[in-house]
């Protein structure tokens, strides 16, 4: 039987384990039948063109993963940003981990969505919220299907989170391949602010792949911060759909940090649904060996006097493969809208690619809209000035590599998260400097 | 110190330096003075390890040590420095933090530990003083939109943070003003000791003023086809280069 069919005919024991009197379940009902008719995306698909998910639908994965393995904080310290106070919301296999995470409802709610979309005080909110920013797109609705678990997070008016969460989850199952579907829920409320850092690490040496989908919904003058930082194993695959709905004077910011996994893809989707909305997306990716990231990015400017910056630096070598598709739509309502999109990208190998694509929809006729792409090579010139003041050669590399991401790294606003970029990119790099720029 | 014999060198197999025989001892002052594509920055490339240029005869020895083998980096951790005619802009890291990777780096070489930051703060605010250098400008990306002049100070004031044994400064005097001559100048004479050694090229005589040589070598096609004190360099700016060549053809 192939996932499709496996999926399908498992939503029929996914509904014995959960309430299907609720307005929840009607929306998954709805979302199976889509994912059913349109099934996985292929490289037909134009917005699939350079990504294909042939292979890793081919593992047998275990869709009901099985209740947890214990995971000591002190083995999987490394994993947080642990030299902060933050909140913690923890999964292990897909099943929340209590005493690897930190919740509160103290103000402001930092919990689990299982709890959300049980609980009749949440019931409100949950509909919502719930599936009104996520695309009817064949992944997110497979999400949405079998959507039960993940963060929940509501920060009411004028609150301000007053620590970072993160959302972790762990894979360590033993069974011969995980499908993991978190499903994300974040409401920030009318001049509120929160910032978030999520991470998927696999623990085991077996196929992951993830399949996660979060909505954001940042409403007047709300700030949000979304940090997501990528460096799985090589059995690991994630295909993360992030939708985020803004209304008017609100700023949002997700930087992706694609720094590993087998096959990564990013569906970034925001959409500015009131005036002077501030929407910026950043993203750095580093890659070696055959690993494989797709930056998909949407920016949909609706209404007038709004901005988006993008800017995605990526640096390839060995085999790996890159691909960023960004697409900005600007409504014919949408005039004074100021749009910016570069993505800059350095080859340090013969063997590693990168297909880069901007694609811009403008129907309003008073905008300022620019894109830009290049793709290079190390500077040799540079390389030698470098060495010939004492800096050797894969040094001299690695600081360059590093400052070109430099300006996406210099607008991470929690100190310790760069700090922890900039030691996995030492590492992913193998140089032992602090690039202290 | 430096010891050069013979030596022959190509780009891309276009043989550039056809056997130079040179050698400079602790406390010296050498000019290397010759008209455009004689050579002279070809030589200076091939002493600091620019991987392009291959040594395809004869030797270069520093501290009695051959150094054809070695790295770029290896030849700065031992005390060669060369300061750059068009010195390379990168975007994205500051002076300072520049410096101090360089010098930790060569440190690291030498199996020291890391430069204390307190003791790199006040290296870098002496250095910077001596090359009359604004505080601000240190943040800045290297050379990033630098001045000529500023390029230059930056050179030597880099020269100043790494104390070289060796200090080899191509066409350091080119795109200066007066004032920054001096100051350009001033700097290198200060640095000057009897334990370390200076080779200046340069086009004109100008800059020889200011540092003044012990030896004048002329470079002309390849080779050096004449040497002499500071005087031949008065010699070369009345005269300019025509009856060197005339002499070397006859």
């Amino acid at each position: 039987m192939d996932l499709k069919d496996k999926l399908v005919s498992s939503f029929l024991a996914f509904e014995n384990k959960v309430d299907v009197d609720s307005y929840v379940h009607d929306v998954r009902t709805d979302a199976i039948k889509v994912f059913e008719e349109k099934g996985f995306p292929s490289k037909k698909e134009e917005a699939w063109k350079y990504t294909s998910l042939n292979k890793i639908l081919k593992e047998d994965y275990s869709v009901f993963p099985k209740q947890e393995n214990a995971l000591e904080y002190k083995d999987v310290k490394k994993y947080f940003i642990h030299d902060i106070d933050t909140y913690k919301i923890i999964f292990i296999d897909g099943k929340y981990s209590s005493h690897l995470s930190e919740t509160t409802h103290d103000g402001i709610d930092v919990c689990l969505m299982s709890a959300a979309l049980t609980k009749p005080k949440y019931r409100l909110i949950i509909e919502n919220y719930f599936n009104k920013a996520a695309t009817k797109e064949s992944l997110a609705s497979l999400n949405t299907a079998f959507s039960s678990e993940g963060a929940y997070i509501h920060i009411p008016k004028n609150k301000i989170a007053d620590k970072p969460i993160q959302i972790l989850h762990f894979s360590t199952g033993n069974e011969s391949a995980t499908l993991l579907q978190p499903r994300n829920l974040i409401v920030a409320e009318e001049n509120s602010h929160v910032q978030i850092i999520e991470r998927h690490q696999n623990l085991t040496d077996n196929p992951v792949l993830t399949n996660s989908v979060t909505e954001i919904f940042a409403k007047k003058r709300a700030i949000v911060d979304y940090y997501k930082i990528q460096n799985d194993t090589a059995k690991a695959s994630l295909i993360d759909n992030t939708f985020i709905k803004q209304q008017r004077e609100s700023v949002a910011s997700v930087h992706t940090f694609a720094f590993g996994g087998k096959l990564t893809r990013n569906n970034l989707n925001f959409y500015q649904e009131g005036e002077r909305i501030d929407s910026i997306l950043k993203g750095v990716t580093i890659l070696g060996d055959k690993e494989h990231v797709d930056h998909n990015t949407l920016v949909h400017h609706i209404e007038p006097n709004c901005e988006s910056h993008q800017d995605y630096k990526g640096v390839f070598g060995d085999n790996a493969t890159g691909v960023f598709n960004g697409k900005i739509i600007v409504e014919k309502e949408a005039q004074k809208t100021n749009a910016f999109q570069s993505n800059n990208n350095i080859l340090i190998s013969d063997k590693a690619s990168i297909n880069t694509k901007p694609q811009l929809e403008i129907f309003a006729d008073d905008v300022k809209c620019s894109h830009g792409c290049t793709i290079g090579q190390l500077d040799e010139s540079a390389l030698f000035y470098m060495q010939s003041r004492g800096i050797p050669k894969k040094e001299a590399k690695a600081l360059l590599m590093y400052a070109f991401c430099n300006n996406v790294l210099s607008s991470v606003k929690i100190p310790e998260v760069k700090y922890r970029i900039n030691k996995i990119i030492a590492n992913k790099l193998g140089v032992d400097i602090g690039f202290n720029l | 110190m430096l010891k050069i014999k013979d030596l022959h060198a190509s780009v891309e197999d276009k043989s550039i330096l056809k056997g130079i025989n040179l050698e400079v001892k602790p406390g010296e002052v050498h000019a290397i003075m010759g008209p455009n594509g004689s050579g002279k920055s070809t030589l200076s490339s091939v002493i600091a390890g620019k991987e392009e240029y291959e040594v395809t005869k004869g030797s270069i020895e520093f501290d009695g040590e051959d150094i054809d083998e070695l790295a770029a980096e290896e030849r700065a951790h031992k005390g060669i420095f060369l300061s750059f005619q068009y010195p390379v802009e990168i975007p994205g890291v500051s002076v300072t933090n520049f410096m101090k990777t360089a010098i930790n780096e060569s440190r690291k070489a030498k199996g020291l530990e890391e430069m204390p930051a307190k003791d790199m703060l006040k290296l870098i605010r002496e250095k910077s003083e001596l090359l009359e250098i604004d505080r601000k400008f240190l943040s800045r990306s290297l050379n990033e939109g630098f001045s000529g002049g500023e390029k230059k100070r930056n050179e030597i004031f880099q020269m100043a943070m790494l104390e070289p044994k060796l200090a080899i400064l191509d066409e350091t005097d080119s795109g200066l003003d007066i004032d920054a001559l001096r100051i350009v100048a001033n700097g290198v004479n200060k640095l000057k000791s009897q334990d370390n050694a200076v080779v200046v090229i340069t086009h004109y005589q100008r800059l020889l003023d200011y540092i003044v040589p012990d030896y004048v070598h002329v470079l002309h096609n390849g080779k050096i086809v004449k040497s002499g004190t500071k005087e031949l360099a008065h010699e070369l700016e009345e005269k300019g280069y025509d009856w060197i060549k005339e002499e070397v053809n006859a």
